[in-house]
């Protein structure tokens, strides 16, 4: 079965529910110590939603220095899938593994509520499953998610394909003004989620973990924890053979 | 590890929004102005001031030990400029008058 691992920081507080849809989806969760340098061979590592080392200086700054995230940030060189939630975003924007920076909320309040996401491409690993490009519902709860980008790197992330999701009404039209009702925090160009340029990394504010059964609500975020595992399992499977073949 | 003798440096790193992004906390401060019936304030910016001492041989290599935390750690340099400034006392904020006012070195300066 395909092992998928779940960072767990001091204050990450979606871990379990993170492990729990990612047992959903078929494959096998493995938490992850933030103090461990070993990733356990796992075929991706999520990075979970939460308040990690409390959040202070910075949301994520000090987690970007832990032992964990030194071999996710080897992990992701040599191509292996991470996903960063919320806090996990957060985490990746600050190692510099995905672009742009959260600020916070342009409200100034916390905001948790349930938001509508529609992903730009379907072509990617953490959106492969999905077989039509239509709206996710799945709540936000943060107090850090302003995505932030100069003008210049947005429009490269646009250009690059690199917006993975963005706000969108409940009619699925983009939330791009900061001040749409329908955008949570002010996130410019209603960027809800990206991805680095060699599509292996991505980060969403949203959490899909918090909508993976249809009694929580909504089971939107199901797809993206299912593009994962679907990911996951090939790469495994490639690497596998890649091993077999090679002369060792 | 060099046996060299060290001091003890004191520095402050103010950490500012970069010009042109938007600072809310910056904004609620204006808001809040009406309310003190002030109002010639304006441009408000809201950063963070970490004061911290570091033990080296000498003020430049204390120094660059600070540069390195301030842009590594302390700023996030996509949104977030910084400013390194030595700091003469222990604390540039006094407790014998209520921790308000500035030293006089910085109050001068």
């Amino acid at each position: 079965m395909t092992r998928i691992g779940v960072v767990v920081f001091p204050g990450s507080n979606c871990d379990r529910d993170t492990l729990h849809a990612i047992s959903l989806a078929g494959a096998d969760p493995v938490a992850l110590w933030h103090e461990s340098p070993d990733l356990g061979g796992v075929a991706a590592v999520v990075l979970p939603g939460g308040f990690a080392y409390g959040d202070y200086l910075r949301a994520g700054v000090i987690a970007r220095f832990s032992p964990v995230m030194r071999s996710v940030a080897d992990f992701a060189a040599a191509g292996g899938l991470v996903l960063g939630i919320c806090n996990g975003f957060q985490v990746l924007a600050e190692a510099g593994l995905v672009p742009g920076a959260l600020l916070r909320n342009r409200s100034l309040r916390f905001v948790s509520r349930e938001v509508s996401i529609l992903p730009e491409r379907l072509d990617t690993p953490f959106t492969r499953a999905l077989p039509i490009r239509r709206p996710l519902r799945m709540p936000v709860a943060h107090g850090e998610g302003c995505f932030f980008a100069d003008a210049a790197q947005l429009d490269e992330l646009e250009r690059a394909g690199q917006v993975l999701f963005r706000y969108v009404d409940a009619e699925g039209r983009p939330a791009g003004d900061p001040d749409h009702p329908a955008n949570p925090n002010g996130s410019l160009r209603g960027i809800a989620g990206v991805v680095n340029g060699r599509g292996n990394v991505a980060g969403l504010m949203p959490h899909p973990e918090r909508a993976a059964e249809a009694v929580l609500g909504s089971d939107d975020g199901m797809w993206l924890i299912r593009s994962l595992v679907e990911s996951a399992a090939a790469s495994a499977a490639a690497s596998a053979a890649t091993s077999a073949a090679g002369p060792r | 590890m060099s046996d060299a003798p060290t001091r003890e440096f004191r520095f402050a790193v103010n950490v500012l929004p970069r010009p042109g992004i938007l600072d809310p906390q910056g904004r609620a401060v204006e808001q809040s102005l009406p309310h003190l019936a002030i109002h010639a304030v304006s441009a408000v910016r809201v950063g963070r001031r970490i004061e911290l001492s570091v033990a080296a041989p000498d003020e430049p290599s204390a120094r660059a030990v600070v540069e390195r935390l301030a842009s590594e750690l302390l700023s996030n340099p996509l949104i977030e400029g910084y400013t390194v400034e030595a700091v003469a006392a222990a604390s540039s904020v006094r407790s014998d008058d209520g921790g308000a006012s500035a030293t006089p070195a910085e109050a001068a300066g």
